[in-house]
């Protein structure tokens, strides 16, 4: 019995062919995302707008529009009214009441008592309510959070590669945030602060991917002095290429696990996830390699000790000084 | 570097044994746990309430309320110390506004005197700066505006609000509530957990009272016509009283609808809350709910007396500045021993002693944030996340050994191993399991099948270059370490930002990545590698991968 290899040995494959087109459809990907995070936005969730969320389980179906009416009628404004898992499920959301930091509260309670009344043996399963003051809070600290580890592992890539790197990695983890911020632009899907530990746990994945192809670049870029890059990024790509797909492969299997068995809570958290790995790993090869092609990355970006060594003793040669360690 | 000396190998099984000894409590039903001697440790991770189903509440002092709160207390004291002390130093025109208060020294000779007097009740130095805490100036020779300085008010709320968590933890333990979570968080807020609760709101009636209890004589001098206008009698003040029952002559009654009775009240306060030592919901003799309260030997005293010299008047208890009665008294209370009627339930009438009991709390806490999952959903939550999970990691092994054959075998041990020390690392931390916690474990799980790959295909490339079997495991564990560690700081990295600069759930998903990527690489590459270079050792003939 022979174990199971997704990719043969000696594959090669021209990725870097595709690259143009790989460009077009990266670029028309995040316009797309762009456009519909300014057409439709975001449908944040209370953390980050404040207001209220009811979750309710009925003891039997019940009218979605009397419902939403008699919500209404206690005068918060427009409410969101929506089934969701069984016919006996109901989201109430209201819109956050003023600035008055009590009034959220008593809103809850108001909904809460007309439930109880109207509804006999229906159950309160969750309430969230947050104040329009915290919810600002809550979504500045998630963005910096978001921003500044970006940036942070960007400046890391950096110095232990080259600038280039860095610059590759910055803008393919951007890629990856802005199309899956479209993604949720497109469905709607509640955008929380949960959502934000999705979209860190993306970045993650998706460094792991661009790391260790950059590492393979870098290794290669060390071994054939002569290669041209494009050659060198396929052969780099390729010779990944079987650890891509099968970490994609057991990570994507995992993750759809949790898709279609797991609590419902989780449910936008995980889809997120699993478009993340594919993002994630289509940056890593056309974003990220990419950008080493525009800058240019060749063969001296990297140098051994002894080389670097050998350049400056050849330099001060010709420039007539001598180091002391060159004395006799 | 595929041999391990006796101690490494020792210590990685030490390691391995310790953290699974603290992970396996967590494991263990409450009910097992509790038969345990006394003396086995028994660190354990706490679900979060997302998860476990309870309430979370957020509460903010009310800054606003706080400063006009001290800035009353600040003059009060003012006037007192310029009345009562010798020389008397006559004040006038004293008035609160814009924050700060102001007075007039109606004899200009007694300027310095005052200014003098003023110092001792501005404070000592505090902060780093020694800055005084309240800043004291005159204006046109007789004016003194008297304002509270930053250093002053950061250090009144810290103080405050280290108060009020106590009032906050006293009366949640009242309520007989379940191990509750009562921590400070930032300058001006106070975070409250309570597990299993599902109904908060009682539990936030009871935080958002300030039980502000006061005792003050009626002004019955005072004309209904000039309350109705806003204006008391000098030394009086106006306060509403929402329940006042109808056709007493010195309430003010209103004649549009919407606003509240109105009543005109001494303004020295006969016995205050702080002195109460006891209170409770009780009966009265005609069967209706009050509360009873008795006060220490100084407010006993303070009320016999005003009680012995205004018999036949009304006085008027006052809860958070809202009169709950104005009732007669008929005779002097000499006992110390009082009720406060007024149209309680018994609900109610209990809160109201439970508030009374834990002291007042010195701030006004308002509810900002709340959130409630019902343990039905919670235990939900779980048993799906269960299932997922179990599924999920069936098919991680399945692939691994599918793809790997014996290397597939050790990396899935090491897998298991990894999510145990996690488990175990994290109730040594007493760390709290939430949904982006999960989400962080998803990750760690990721980072150590990827490294995990990573090695094996190293290890295949480097077979297919004609390596030997030893050389190739060896140049497979070294090159592909390179990689896994840049990837693993990378994401420390992040974790670390993350930790600084997000909030609540994206603190905890920072927290498990962190603990998991350190064990993760610990079971991935060294736990393997161990494993493989005993396999070594048996000098196989063959290696298959």
């Amino acid at each position: 019995m022979r174990p199971l290899k997704l990719v043969p040995d000696n594959v090669n494959i021209d990725w870097m062919r595709w690259r143009h087109i790989a460009t077009a459809i990266t670029v028309a990907m995040v316009v797309v995302s762009i456009t519909l995070l300014v057409m439709r936005g975001l449908n944040f969730g209370i953390d980050f707008v404040g207001g209220q969320n009811i979750r309710v389980t009925f003891s039997q179906q019940v009218d979605i529009d009397s419902l939403r009416m008699r919500v209404d009628s206690l005068g918060y404004g427009e409410s969101t009214v929506q089934q969701f898992g069984s016919a006996r499920e109901v989201a109430i959301r209201m819109p956050v009441p003023g600035d008055d930091p009590e009034a959220t509260a008593r809103a809850v309670a108001q909904v809460r008592a007309m439930v109880e009344t109207n509804y006999p043996g229906a159950h309160i399963a969750s309430v969230e309510a947050v104040s329009g003051k915290v919810s600002g809070e809550l979504f500045q600290k998630g963005a910096m959070a978001l921003g500044f580890a970006m940036l942070a592992v960007a400046i890391y890539i950096w110095f232990r590669f080259e600038w280039q790197f860095g610059v590759g990695a910055l803008l393919a983890l951007a890629q990856d945030m802005i199309v899956t911020l479209g993604f949720f632009a497109a469905t709607q899907l509640e955008f929380n602060l949960n959502t934000v530990a999705a979209l860190l746990t993306i970045i993650g994945y998706s460094l792991n991917d661009k790391i260790v192809i950059f590492d393979r670049v870098r290794e290669n870029l060390r071994k054939y002095r002569k290669m041209e890059i494009i050659p060198l990024l396929n052969l780099s790509i390729n010779e990944t290429l079987a650890r891509t797909v099968m970490t994609s492969l057991t990570l994507i299997t995992a993750l759809a696990a949790l898709v279609i068995l797991g609590p419902d809570v989780i449910f936008g958290f995980s889809l997120a996830m699993l478009l993340g790995i594919a993002i994630g790993t289509w940056s890593s090869m056309f974003v990220g390699n990419g950008i080493l092609i525009q800058f240019k990355v060749g063969p001296g970006s990297f140098k051994s000790e002894e080389e670097k060594a050998a350049e400056a003793k050849e330099q001060a040669k010709a420039t007539g000084q001598v180091s002391f360690k060159d004395m006799p | 570097m595929l041999d391990f000396p006796k101690w490494k190998i020792w210590s990685v099984w030490l390691t391995i044994l310790v953290f699974t000894l603290c992970a396996v409590p967590s494991f263990m039903p409450q009910s097992v746990r509790a038969n345990w001697p006394g003396w086995v440790p028994q660190p354990t991770v706490n679900l979060g309430l997302d998860l476990a189903g309870g309430s979370y509440i957020l509460l903010e002092a009310d800054m606003f309320d706080f400063s006009r709160v001290r800035l009353a207390a600040k003059r009060d004291e003012i006037e007192t110390e310029f009345r009562r002390q010798d020389p008397r130093i006559d004040i006038g025109d004293i008035s609160l506004r814009d924050n700060r208060i102001t007075f007039m020294v109606r004899d200009a000779s007694q300027v310095d005197a005052a200014r003098e007097r003023l110092l001792t009740l501005a404070g000592s130095g505090v902060g780093m700066t020694g800055q005084r805490e309240w800043t004291i100036e005159v204006r046109d020779s007789t004016r003194f505006i008297v304002t509270p300085t930053q250093a002053g008010i950061a250090q009144a709320i810290d103080q405050a609000m280290n108060d009020a968590r106590e009032v906050v933890d006293r009366r949640i333990n009242a309520l007989g509530t379940l191990e509750p979570t009562i921590v400070r968080q930032g300058a001006d807020r106070i975070v409250v957990q309570v597990p299993g609760l599902q109904d908060p709101e009682a539990l936030k009636a009871l935080l958002g009272k300030t039980a502000r209890l006061e005792f003050k004589l009626v002004d019955i001098t005072a004309n209904p016509a000039d309350i109705a206008r806003g204006v008391a009698p000098i030394g009086s003040e106006i306060m509403p009283y929402p329940d006042a029952p109808p056709g007493i002559p010195y309430i003010a009654y209103p004649t549009q609808e919407g606003h509240q009775p109105q009543i005109a009240l001494k303004r020295q306060t006969i016995v205050s809350g702080d002195q109460l030592i006891n209170a409770q919901q009780e009966y009265n003799q005609n069967q209706e709910v009050v509360v009873g309260f008795t006060f220490d030997a100084q407010g006993g005293r303070r009320f016999a007396q005003t009680t012995q010299q205004n018999t036949g008047k009304p006085f008027a208890i006052i809860v958070d500045g809202s009169v709950i009665s104005a009732p007669n008294i008929n005779e002097p209370i000499l006992g110390g021993r009082g009720q406060i009627s007024g149209g309680f339930t018994v609900e109610s009438a209990n809160q109201l002693a439970i508030a009374l009991r834990s002291g007042k709390m010195p701030v006004q806490l308002n509810v900002v944030e709340e959130s409630t999952i019902s343990p039905e959903l919670g235990a939900e939550s779980i048993e799906k996340g269960i299932i997922a999970g179990i599924v999920g990691t069936a098919a991680i092994v399945v692939l691994m050994l599918l793809a790997y054959f014996r290397f597939g075998i050790y990396a899935n041990i090491a897998l298991v191993v990894n999510v145990i020390m996690i488990i175990g690392i994290m109730a040594l931390f007493n760390a709290t399991l939430t949904l982006p916690g999960i989400a962080g474990f998803v990750l760690t799980i990721g980072a150590a099948v990827d490294a995990n790959v990573l090695i094996n295909e190293r290890i295949r490339e480097e077979l297919h270059r004609g390596r030997a079997n030893n050389a190739a495991i060896e140049f497979g564990y070294k090159e592909a370490s390179r990689a896994i560690f840049d990837a693993n700081v990378t994401n420390v990295i992040a974790a670390f930002i993350m930790f600084i600069f997000g909030a609540g759930p994206v603190r905890g998903f920072a927290v498990v990545l962190t603990i998991g990527i350190v064990t993760s690489v610990f079971t991935a590459v060294t736990f393997t590698r161990l494993m493989v270079s005993n396999w070594l050792k048996t000098r196989p003939k063959e290696l298959v991968i």
